[in-house]
């Protein structure tokens, strides 16, 4: 028992590892980079989905939002990455706070309603403020230095911070799954009513899960807008909402590895199948309906069953 | 020119003709979503794409094989409501023992591939679909002009939505289908197939939505992403009006299409938000929506 992992998981996540450092070499780090960007944002839906049971078909808004907040900081403000991407998060965090306010007052499929339908008007807010620069976004944005003094202009660079901000929140995610709060969070999924009979705020616990969430979610956007140097409104679309539960059917929900795995596949799919237009929306919704259908347990989580350890 | 507190009239009550004509799709396709939540208990996100293929079955059925919008507003939802049906068989009765949400990700995948299909054989570009001839032209109100077809859409929907809810609060199958949504298990003790009746159930709410696709057709041009805009805005008309009452969908779908046709003559920058505005208000006060029971 390293860290709360179990032995398999160590090895899966020791495997994790070795794989960050190592790809770079043998694939395009841009493409990794937003891999990894999506490999947390999915982490941090997943701490939702799979822990508490809560399914947020708004979780573009957070990582939009993000996106936005922290291009904005590195053009108009000129601020550093670390500071950007704490500016990305404390925007996640916020916003998720309020929106969490609201919609955690209702449960089960109207909670995915209100939350899908709260992003819809944050989606509405970035089409028209000023600052978000409405359709054609913020663009340009230059590459912020790390503290202010090392330079992330060379994409390998940029690379490590990417990958140390991904590990942070992997990790985070994780610790909190494992702490007692966590173990608060599964009893809710399991029978909301019985953990509000032992005394549990049960209310208290998903807003602060659902914020940690939506904070995480703020960073990973905040990151992937200083590795592309361009925040728009794609990211904020129901769509993206969309994309990120598909990550997270697909890799297994309520595995720690399922939302990295889905990432990967799913940007993989995306990578080959952009030049064919539309046929990429079919195809995620093809993967949707195969995955209810089939195997809900998602790749990771069908593979775990196999071994029978839990990954 | 005739003003209200400062405001011209006419334009006022144009815009408000206009959100009448989307509160009357809004009310069509969440009465839908309600009827279908009460037996099978799943959320349809499909119901826009299936709104969207509505209208396309009727541009296809003109442009092909000259097929007029009267026979098509019979015929469209006969088709739609059958594929529908298929739907519900082949995928959506598998997953009824299961969490709600996985309802909800297939027809969100559903969605996906139908959308994504029209997309690619139509492009993202709308088609123009003609208003039919006996209902072309406008009337001339001295403050406003009245187009015909407008007068139709309103009209024509709020019958159907009136004749949805005499059926289900009014007749046999109606009393079937309520008995249903209570207990399915003491139902099916009466001798009734709640499978089947559960089938015909999507299916008659999947006709009424390719019913208000074709009405939408010659409104708005016809074009695949359509569903998906229309679809969220219902989803807070849902949660706004609650899923437990028939006449409080109808009621909240035209209500709100009316409130957001006077704020775009208001404050156009708010008319994209002022439904969700709305929806943020109730869940504040009144949690379980205006119809709603507390769950």
């Amino acid at each position: 028992m390293l860290m709360g992992f179990s032995r398999p998981q160590a090895i899966g996540v020791l495997l994790m590892v070795v794989a960050i450092v190592v790809a770079p070499m043998l694939a395009y780090p841009v493409f990794l980079m937003k891999v990894l960007c999506f490999a947390l944002f999915a982490c941090a839906f997943n701490l939702l989905i799979g822990y508490v049971g809560l399914l947020s078909f708004g979780h573009a808004a957070y990582f939009g939002m993000g996106c936005y907040v922290s291009a904005y900081a590195a053009k108009a403000w000129g601020l550093s990455a670390e500071l950007c991407i704490l500016c990305g998060l404390a925007t996640g965090a916020v916003l998720g706070l309020v929106f969490g306010l609201i919609a955690i007052r209702r449960q089960g499929i109207y909670f995915s309603m209100i939350t899908l339908a709260l992003a819809q008007m944050a989606y509405f807010f970035c089409t028209q403020a000023a600052f978000t620069g409405g359709e054609d976004g913020i663009q340009q944005v230059p590459r912020p230095s790390l503290f202010g003094v090392i330079p992330l202009t060379s994409d390998m660079a940029i690379y490590w911070v990417v990958a140390a901000v991904f590990l942070i929140g992997f990790f985070l995610v994780h610790r909190v799954v494992h702490s007692p709060f966590g173990q608060v969070l599964k009893a809710i999924r399991e029978n909301e009513p019985r953990a509000v009979s032992l005394g549990y705020r049960t209310d208290d616990y998903k807003l602060i899960a659902f914020v940690l969430s939506t904070a995480i979610a703020g960073a990973a956007g905040a990151t992937k807008a200083l590795v592309f140097g361009i925040a728009t409104l794609s990211d904020v679309t129901w769509q993206a909402s969309g994309e990120v539960v598909l990550t997270n059917l697909l890799g297994g929900m309520g595995t720690i590895f399922g939302p990295v795995i889905g990432a990967a596949i799913t940007n993989t799919l995306e990578f080959y199948l952009s030049p064919f237009g539309s046929w990429v929306t079919v195809t995620q919704g093809v993967i949707f309906v195969a995955c209810v259908m089939l195997f809900r347990r998602g790749v990771v989580g069908e593979i775990a069953n196999r071994l029978k350890v839990a990954l | 020119m005739l003003t209200v507190l400062g405001y011209n009239i006419g334009p006022m009550l144009a815009q408000g003709m206009l959100g009448l004509i989307n509160g009357a799709f809004y009310a069509m396709l969440s009465l839908g979503l309600a009827v279908i939540f009460g037996l099978l208990n799943i959320i349809n996100f499909a119901h826009g794409a299936l709104y969207m293929i509505g209208a396309f079955v009727a541009w296809g059925l003109l442009t092909y094989l000259g097929v007029g919008y009267w026979p098509a507003l019979i015929i469209v939802p006969i088709l739609v409501g059958g594929f529908g049906m298929l739907l519900e068989r082949v995928f959506i009765s598998k997953l009824y023992k299961l969490d709600h949400l996985y309802g909800l990700l297939l027809t969100f995948g559903l969605a996906l591939i139908m959308e994504g299909l029209m997309r690619n054989y139509f492009g993202s570009s709308g088609m123009p679909f003609a208003v039919p001839e006996s209902l072309r032209g406008a009337t001339r109100l001295g403050f406003m002009i009245m187009p015909t077809y407008r007068v139709w859409v309103v009209v024509a929907s709020f019958v159907v939505c009136i004749a949805t809810w005499l059926t289900i609060e009014k007749t046999p199958i109606g009393a079937t289908l309520r008995a249903a949504t209570e207990n399915p298990a003491l139902v099916q003790a009466f001798g009734v197939n709640v499978p089947r009746l559960v089938t015909l159930t999507y299916g008659a709410g999947v006709a009424l939505a390719a019913f208000a696709g074709v009405m939408a057709a010659p409104v708005y041009s016809v074009n695949p992403g359509m569903g998906s805009d229309v679809i969220i805005v219902v989803f807070a008309v849902v949660v706004i009006g609650g899923m437990g009452s028939i006449l409080g969908s109808i009621l909240t779908g035209f209500t709100l299409g009316l409130v957001e046709g006077f704020t775009k003559f208001l404050y156009p920058e708010a008319s994209g938000v002022v439904i969700f505005v709305l929806m943020v208000i109730v869940l504040l006060l009144r949690p379980a929506g205006l119809f709603g029971k507390a769950a």
